[in-house]
């Protein structure tokens, strides 16, 4: 019985940590404040990281975590706790919940009944022991440069539209 | 059902909640959530097909889409700032006067 369960192990976790991750993204829909949005956002992400480890691409399970709940959901929180505005009194959901509902069934149903059916089998054998993150910035650095710098210049601009948006706010309150 | 078809189904999950909870919530900032979580399932997905066809181009891909959600998010949170600086509430419907 343990060894059984020693032996399957690895899909044991993977398959626990995709229900965690599920049961995070549904309860992202059904509460109500902020806060406990971004925290079952935050265990979402984290389980997400535990099944990319895994899978063996331990390099993006940890740039899942330092990236993501380390930057993009801490700066979530922040501004959570820094606009603090309360509103429990309110409708939860919007007009469109019927149309909502029925937009996730379908595209649910669609694409979960393709993927029940089976995906065809890839050629490739897959590799012993995961990724290597040399091989990785190997191919990132030779192939894939032009992406690389073509990033840099979409955060220089994402940089610059945040001091132009600081701009207006500051003439705002002057005029 | 093997691990692959697994996966792949929890990506599509994801994706699916994260565009309903686009749509359907009324907070600004649970929608903002509701995004990243559409992107971390196609990162999943992007990540499993790697996986199965032993290539690097979907780690690629998966650090190219953890750029662009640093950059959406740093553009989008200031925006939200001033909008509830303006309409004191992140209610989606108080920002109906909105053109362009």
């Amino acid at each position: 019985m343990i060894d059984a369960l020693l032996a399957n192990l690895d899909s044991l976790l993977l398959g626990l940590f995709a229900f965690c991750a599920l049961v995070g993204a549904a309860l992202m829909i059904v509460l109500r404040q902020p806060m406990r949005v971004a925290m079952a956002l935050i265990s979402t992400m984290v389980f997400l990281g535990g099944i990319y480890g895994l899978l063996g691409v331990h390099f993006i399970a940890a740039f899942q975590v330092l990236i993501y709940v380390g930057a993009v959901m801490v700066f979530m929180v922040y501004v959570i706790m820094l606009l603090e505005v309360r509103e429990s009194f309110g409708p939860r959901y919007s007009g469109l919940l019927v149309p909502g509902v029925i937009g996730f069934v379908l595209l649910l149903g669609t694409v979960g009944i393709s993927i029940w059916r089976g995906l065809p089998k890839s050629a490739v054998a897959q590799p012993e022991g995961g990724y290597s993150i040399g091989k990785f910035a190997i191919t990132f650095v030779n192939q894939y440069w032009l992406q690389f710098e073509l990033t840099s210049v979409l955060l220089v601009a994402a940089v610059v539209a945040a001091l132009a948006i600081i701009k207006v706010s500051r003439r705002g309150l002057n005029g | 059902m093997d691990k692959t078809q697994m996966l792949l189904g929890l990506a599509v999950a994801m994706f699916s909640l994260g565009l309903l909870g686009v749509i359907v919530r009324r907070n600004v900032l649970v929608m903002l959530m509701c995004m990243e979580l559409m992107l971390n399932g196609v990162n999943l997905s992007l990540v499993t097909f790697a996986q199965q066809t032993a290539t690097t181009t979907g780690a690629v891909l998966v650090f190219l889409v953890f750029v662009v959600a640093t950059a959406e998010i740093a553009l989008a949170i200031p925006i939200v700032l001033l909008l509830v600086r303006d309409k004191r509430t992140l209610d989606l419907d108080a920002y109906t006067d909105l053109k362009g």
